[in-house]
């Protein structure tokens, strides 16, 4: 019922998501970390622009970053020095544009689940021999779970649901960057409303059953919000 | 001080602490020179405010101060160009509210300071900690499941099991209720009297103090008011911390005789015997009686006919206003003590008092506080 290419947006919206939500979680964290515990006077500033693409409209934010990554700009220059040619309509553009689209959702929960903790526990590993790395790993990642679990799921979501970014960065290529919110503006496009119809419809009940399940484990867990 | 049995720097033994640290908003200031022995428990005593806890986290690392310097056994953790990150520093801290991880069990508490003490664990250590706090019973239970007096105690041992050089405790009974406090006391006294580490412990209840402390580190306003052994401190009048309605004297001494007939034990303090209630002691056991000011009254003459039972020759060092202007407080030499009566100006006036008369005192009521 569903044709081959819209099985391979699918795919590919699956495989940008999942890329994205992992790379989220590497740099996002020890951007959550900092802000979370830094007096800092750049606390502010680094809050506001990692907060940026709350607010910005996805093309302004997607006109930058095509610029940039373009022949003349700086990453694209450093993407050509190291061989990898420029980014732009490919995949991992799409990937790159995607990271900084979706930074908040995953910086912000893991920022205020690590906020939450609090420094005692952190001096109790500490007074018990536990090194930063140590204190990491046994103390913060167990007791900040709920948050990184939350925002692992809004980053695949909010990947997943992501479209102005996408036509700047990605345009429109079968398989490197057709993704599902893009097939569905094609068959409009095209006026083939009943695959636009299936498309839609699998989105609207994939996230609502995932924005379901992430309230229903939130109102659950004691451990976020509850300290 | 004199009773100060502690070395000079530069050797091997002993703590030496000197920490400058300016708060960086408020106006609190620590400003610290101490020399501590290392064995025994040191409270370190004062006022909420005085400084105590920061004192301690600047030893513990915690808390870096501007200027800090810290010797243990000759053993630097700090100096001008030196600082020793917490987690490599051999000791053990209690906070002040029970900091069990939440989410691990009791048992995976301990568990997370075995694995990390970096000292094989001897295999009787294991049991007697666990013995000495009374947690057999609750170490599968999660540690949210525990109660405050319970979670501490695991606390304690967590701290016992990293098998430390030194234990720090940040006045470990203050967040629980006086019932849940008298049930840990005794398990600390045990503590104090099983191992060979030394305690610093930040405390501001003079009961405490009296009941676990060795030594004294009066605590005001950031600085060190006074230090000694514990008697000596406490038979000063010198801070205002040391004289209220708590103030009087603590004694150490021996059991020395029993009497079946009248539940009696006298105990021999330094050459003055006191009859106190029998407690079920033994003869010879070490115990410390507290004498208050408030039980102690003076009379010119040996009166037998009174129910007071102990009585002891004094001479009186020297007279100090109370907070009370009615009230004075008398210092006093026994054979070797010193103790401290609270009377009204007019019975200062009508006994002549002044330094250096001989007459008698009559202590009411003698606590034994261990």
């Amino acid at each position: 019922m569903l044709s081959a290419s819209d099985l391979e947006a699918i795919w590919l919206t699956f495989k940008v998501a999942t890329t994205v939500t992992v790379i989220l979680l590497l740099i996002g964290t020890p951007i959550a970390w900092w802000l979370a515990r830094t007096r800092s006077r750049l606390k502010g500033p680094i809050s506001a622009i990692v907060a940026l693409p709350l607010v910005l409209p996805p093309t302004v934010l997607g006109f930058y970053l095509l610029i940039a990554m373009g022949p003349n700009g700086f990453i694209g220059q450093l993407t050509q020095e190291l061989g990898i040619g420029t980014l732009p309509f490919t995949f991992w553009g799409l990937i790159v544009a995607s990271v900084f689209y979706s930074l908040p959702f995953v910086v912000q929960p893991i920022q205020n689940a690590i906020e939450a903790i609090g420094e005692r526990p952190l001096e109790v590993a500490a007074t018990l021999r536990a090194g930063s790395w140590d204190r990491f790993f046994t103390v913060v990642l167990p007791l900040a779970k709920p948050g990184f679990i939350t925002a692992a799921i809004l980053g695949f979501t909010h990947t997943v649901g992501e479209f102005g970014v996408v036509l700047m960065i990605g345009g429109n290529i079968p398989g490197q960057t057709r993704v599902v919110s893009v097939q569905i503006y094609d068959h409009v496009e095209a006026l083939e409303y009943d695959q636009a119809h299936k498309l839609a419809a699998i989105m609207i009940i994939f996230s609502f059953v995932v924005l379901l399940s992430l309230y229903s484990f939130q109102r659950k867990n004691t451990l976020w919000g509850a300290k | 001080m004199p009773t100060n049995k502690i070395v000079g720097e530069n050797t091997e033994q002993g703590l030496h602490a000197k920490f400058h640290l300016q708060h960086p908003t408020s106006r609190f200031a620590l400003n610290v020179d101490l020399t501590l022995p290392d064995n025994g428990v040191t409270a370190i005593f004062g006022q909420s405010g005085s400084g105590k806890t920061t004192l301690l986290r600047c030893i513990a690392g915690l808390e870096k101060a501007q200027q800090g310097h810290f010797v243990m056994k000759g053993e630097t953790w700090q100096s001008d160009s030196f600082f020793l990150a917490t987690h490599k520093r051999p000791l053990g801290y209690v906070f002040q509210e029970p900091s069990l991880f939440p989410h691990l069990t009791a048992k995976g508490n301990l568990d997370y300071a075995i694995k990390r003490s970096g000292i094989p664990l001897p295999a009787d250590l294991y049991d007697q900690v666990i013995d000495l706090m009374g947690i057999e019973s609750i170490l599968k239970n999660n540690s949210q499941q525990l109660s405050g007096g319970e979670k501490q105690r695991v606390a304690i041992a967590r701290a016992l099991l990293i098998q430390p050089k030194l234990l720090l405790m940040d006045e470990p009974l203050a967040s629980l209720d006086n019932a849940r406090k008298q049930e840990i006391l005794p398990y600390l006294e045990k503590l104090k009297s099983t191992l060979n580490t030394p305690i610093l412990y930040v405390s501001h209840s003079v009961e405490e103090v009296m009941r676990l402390a060795d030594h004294v580190v009066l605590m005001e306003d950031g600085e060190v008011a006074t230090q000694g052994q514990v008697e000596e401190v406490f038979s000063q009048l010198t801070s205002p911390l040391l004289f209220n309605n708590n103030t009087g004297v603590i004694w150490q001494g021996q059991i020395v005789e029993q009497d079946e007939k009248w539940h009696l034990s006298k105990v021999s303090c330094a050459g003055s015997d006191l009859w106190i209630r029998n407690n079920g002691d033994s003869i010879g056991q070490q115990v410390r009686v507290r004498i208050l000011a408030t039980d102690v009254s003076l009379t010119l003459t040996r009166h037998e006919d009174s129910s007071i039972l102990n009585r002891l020759s004094v001479t009186v060092l020297d007279i100090v206003a109370d907070k009370d202007p009615a009230m004075a407080l008398v210092r006093l030499q026994t054979e070797k003590n010193t103790l401290i009566a609270r009377l009204t100006y007019l019975s200062v006036d009508h006994l002549a008092l002044v330094a250096g008369k001989v007459l008698w005192a009559q202590i009411k009521s003698v606590a034994l506080v261990r």
